[in-house]
Parts: structure tokens; sequence; C-alpha cells
């Protein structure tokens, strides 16, 4: 790591840095290091002896039919909201690059579900396709569709989908704009001239082009789908009905705060641990990718 | 040069307002919603058009709240959620702005140790650790306090890093001539850096200031005390409620009031949101 170090002083770093490491230590670091441990021990029923058990609560976890399931429902979750918002946002962007008047104020319109928290935004789905008043819901019972995401878990990883897509489709807008916009007008002006037109410029130039940005985008997304949406489960399915959207966060979290399940919780927090630090890892490879690209 | 399609440029509008409308239709019912008496969104089919009940669904949410779910008062938890998204992105601006500055412009023993802890706090989001996270706030008797809401939400290697790019950036020149001229490691940082660093600080404050704003699960664990509630926290409460349909029209006011100010903090500062974005990647 290249380095500046232009002044002498010997304390002074270590007071600059003291805040931001005592920080990290004590609410990162040592929580960390604690459900590391707390995963290889088990408590018993009255929280008074402690027993040192391996990976006993690990094994417990892989043949839990119940975590099994909620891995399933994680995987087909995260690839749903990761496909179908950037295909979409993919769309909004190349049309947006596209046109020359009024790009700003598309922009504008399509960055603004950002802002909003994903508790707020499970609320407005949760009205919108309320089982009995729900405006959609209405459109949909005149096509002959019966919505009730309240029993069907089928409809409901579907309304937890769509409403996390919504939420994260400003993000990826943001990020495929910029790449098409960083793309050399001289390779489209090229491709034109050599008679391919709008489609063929699209599917032949600028899509290979932006696919270290799409490659990053769809860690980006796992790693929402993972962690972020859990707002919109906690407000609209709460994990139901019968586990149909209870993802691994969500299982942590009851597992923790409503179960106690100390030993399984922590287990369970190490695994998500794990898959954390390899997304990081795939996402970081991409940073390499992009430099030497 | 790149020939013009009027016919694919129409099609381009079209999708694209096609897509703005689809994306703005959520917020569009809300906003109309907002605006009805609850027995007008029950009985059937919802009205498009604005009604009269506005004043009266507003003001009863920002001064009385919905006491039978358990909202405070709207007013008071609107003060709560920017006490925590202020507290949360000023506070890392400050800490990580002047880590990067140790570890940019000076050398000392541990410097990459230090800079390694820093690096895999990026990897553990507050969702993975939450029950022990949750136990060491407990332990420091920060529950229901503003202190419990903040502090564990400041420490993030993003700030640390996108300062540390801005740092390399700088011309090192610049800091020797500081030196040469008498300025101490101090004054080079509020006289010189600063200034400098302005947009990467206007960049990371919409992120955060976002962030910070739309938390949810850490204030879900950490408050019990509905003088601590933050808006977005209670939004689970209202929707699940039991026996009775949800008070939809002062529900949807409740959540467009909790989406207006992160939603002009991104509009207002476009320029510096897009390029926190693309910088802090994530």
């Amino acid at each position: 790591m290249p380095t500046r170090a232009v002044f002498p002083d010997k304390a002074t770093p270590y007071l600059l840095l003291a805040p931001q490491l005592a920080v990290t230590l004590v609410f990162f670091i040592w929580p960390a290091f604690q459900a590391l441990r707390q995963s290889v021990l088990v408590e018993d029923a009255f929280g008074l002896s402690t027993r040192f058990v391996w990976f006993e609560n690990f094994a417990r976890l892989l043949r839990d039919p119940n975590y099994l399931h909620s891995f399933e429902v994680t995987a087909v979750f995260s690839l749903a909201v990761a496909f179908f918002g950037m295909a979409l946002s993919l769309l909004m962007a190349a049309m947006a690059d596209h046109v020359i008047r009024g790009a700003g104020v598309y922009k504008t319109l399509l960055i603004w579900p950002y802002a909003v928290a994903p508790a707020v935004c499970g609320a407005l789905y949760g009205f919108l396709f309320d089982p009995t008043v729900g405006e959609v819901t209405h459109l949909l019972r005149v096509f002959g569709v019966g919505w009730n995401y309240i029993q069907n878990g089928d409809q409901a990883l579907l309304l937890v989908t769509v409403a996390a897509c919504w939420n994260q489709i400003s993000y990826n807008f943001v990020f495929f704009l910029a790449g098409m916009q960083s793309i050399p007008k001289s390779l489209i002006e090229a491709a034109a001239l050599d008679g391919a037109g709008p489609a063929r410029r699209f599917w032949a130039v600028k899509f290979p082009l932006l696919s270290p940005t799409a490659f990053f985008l769809l860690t980006v997304n796992v790693v929402y789908a993972f962690f972020g949406t859990f707002g919109i489960i906690d407000v609209l399915t709460k994990g139901g009905p019968a586990m149909a959207t209870d993802i691994l966060v969500y299982k942590v979290y009851s597992d923790s705060f409503r179960a106690l399940d100390l030993g399984g919780s922590a287990a369970q927090s190490v695994i998500l641990m794990a898959i954390v630090i390899a997304l990081t890892v795939a996402q970081f490879r991409y940073v390499e990718r992009k430099v030497h690209y | 040069m790149v020939e013009k399609s009027p016919g694919f440029t129409l099609l381009a509008h079209v999708t694209l307002i096609l897509g703005v409308a689809l994306i703005a239709f959520p917020l569009y019912v809300t906003l109309i919603a907002s605006t009805h008496a609850l027995p007008t969104l029950l009985q059937g089919r919802m009205p498009l058009t604005p009604g009269a009940q506005a004043w009266t669904n507003y003001s009863t949410v920002l001064s009385r709240g919905m006491s039978l779910a358990g909202a405070p008062p709207v007013s008071l938890m609107l003060l709560n959620t920017l006490v925590v998204a202020l507290g949360i992105s000023l506070g890392k601006i400050a800490i990580s702005i002047i880590a990067a500055y140790a570890i940019v412009y000076f050398r000392f023993p541990f410097r990459m140790t230090c800079f390694w802890l820093i690096f895999v706090t990026l990897m553990l989001p507050v969702e993975v650790r939450i029950l022990p996270t949750y136990k060491v706030v407990a332990d420091l008797g920060l529950l229901d306090s503003y202190t419990g809401l903040i502090l564990p939400l400041i420490a993030s290697a993003t700030g640390t890093f996108l300062f540390r790019q801005f740092f390399m950036t700088v011309p090192a020149e610049l800091a020797e001539a500081a030196r040469i001229d008498g300025a101490g490691a101090v004054r080079f940082f509020l006289h010189i850096l600063l200034p400098l660093a302005r947009n990467s600080m206007a960049a990371l404050f919409v992120i955060q200031f976002i962030y910070g704003w739309n938390q949810y699960l850490w204030p879900l664990v950490v408050t019990t005390k509905q003088s601590y509630y933050t808006v977005v926290l209670v939004m689970s409460r209202l929707v699940n409620v039991v026996d009775v349909a949800p008070s939809w029209n002062l529900i949807m006011a409740i959540a467009l009031l909790a989406m207006i100010p992160p939603v002009i903090v991104v509009i207002a500062m476009q320029r510096w949101f897009v390029k926190g974005l693309v910088e802090t990647e994530k």
C-alpha cells in the first residue's frame, strides 16, 4: 500500500485512529468472536453451565430440515431479486442512455426508491396487495386470479420478491447507466457505421462491455437480498406462511430473540459470516478485473 | 455519427414513461390513501382521487400517533429518526476521515494491522452478528438510548476507504509544501485537506444518512421505550395488528412522512448521491 508518510509525529496517528478502532473492536470484532465461541458451545436449560461440543451445533443445523428449507428459500429469493431487478433496470438504463432530451428527468424519477426504507416499502406493498382491500388484489381479481399472500406461500414469496426488486431498482439503474455512459462513443459510432441498429448495438457492443458491472451488481444484489430485505419480510410475512419466506437472516433473528437458542443461532451467524466473506471476496475479484480491463 | 431513428427514440420514451409510472404507482396509492377516511378504504374499490381527510389524518398521526397499535406521535419518532440518521452519518464521517488521515499521512508501527482490523468490518453487516452485538450494548447499559442506537452503526470501513482513496489522489507535494511553510499535521488537515474533501464528505453523507434513517433491525432490538422509537421501526407493528383491519389511511400517512426526508436528501443531493454510490461501491 503506497503511503505519503510526511508527518513525523509519533502519537498523533494513534489518537486519530483511536475512535474508529475502539468502535470496531467493541461492536464488531468482539461480537464476531463471541459468535464464533458460542457456536461451539452448548448451554444447559438454565444457562448455568456451558459445554464444549466441537461442531455439534453445526451438525444439528445441517440435519434440521427447517434450516435446509430456509437455505433453499434464500437461494430462490436472492436469485429472483437479482435477476428481475437487474433485467428491469438494465432495460431502463439502456433507454435512458438512448434518449437525449429528458434523460436527467427520468434519472431523478427513477432514483428515489433507493431512499425508501425496506420496512416502509413493505408497508406500501402490504397495502397494495392486501388480500381484502388491496388495489392490485382487485385488479388481479378482474383477471380471475385469487390473491391471498397471507395464506399462499408462493404468492408470499412472489410479493416479497417484487417489493425487494422495487426497492433495489435505483441502485442497479445508477450503476448500469454509469457503465453505459463510460463506453467510448467511438465504439458505438463504429458499430453504427457498420450498419448495426440500436438493438444490435446494444447486444453486440454495450451488453458485453457491461459484464463487469453486471457481475458486480449480481453480488451486491445477492448480499442485499440476503441481509437488506429483513424489514420487508418482517412487515409483510414474518417468514410465513408456513416458513415460505423464512430467509436465513430472518431465521437467525427469530431463533435468537424468540426461540433463544444461543448455540444454534451463533452457528447460523457463523455460517452467514462465511457467506458474506465469500461474496465479498467475489466482489473484490471483480474490482481486480476492472483494473485490468 | 450514430443515426437518429425517431421511431426507436419514441419507443425509448414510452418504455421510460411506463417504467417511471410503474415505479411511482405505490407512491401515488400511498398519497391518495392517506387523504381518505378508513371506511372509504375498507368498503371496496379505493378511489383514485384525493379525499378530504388529509388534514385530519396527518394531524392525528403527527400529534397523537396510534396508541392502540403502540405507536407514539409521529413528530416524536421523526425527531428520533433524524437524531439517529444525523448521528450515524456525521459520526461516521468524523471518525472515518481522521482514521483515513492517519493511515495515509503517517507511518507508524502496526499501521497495516489497524488497516486490516477496519477492513474486516466491511464484511460483517449488523444483521449477521445481531445477538452478540445486542449483548455488548446491553452490558454497557446502552439499551434505550441514542448512544446505543447510533454508536454500533458508525463503525464501518466504507467511509475510511472512501477517504483513503481520495487522499491518495491529493498530490503529495501539497503536504510537503505545507510542512515546509511550518504547518503541523493538525493544521494541514484542518486548513487544506478538509476543504478539499468536501465533495467526498457530501457523497458519504447522502449514503450514510439514508442508511441511518432506514435502519430497522437494530432499533427493533435495542429499544423498548416508546420515547426512543424511530418512525421506520413501527411499520411492522402497525401493519400486523390482530383482529382488526389495519388503519391503512393513517399507516400510509406515516409511511409517507417516513419517506419524505430521505427522498428529499437523495433528490436534492443527486450529484453527490450518484458519486457516493459509485465510489463507496456499497
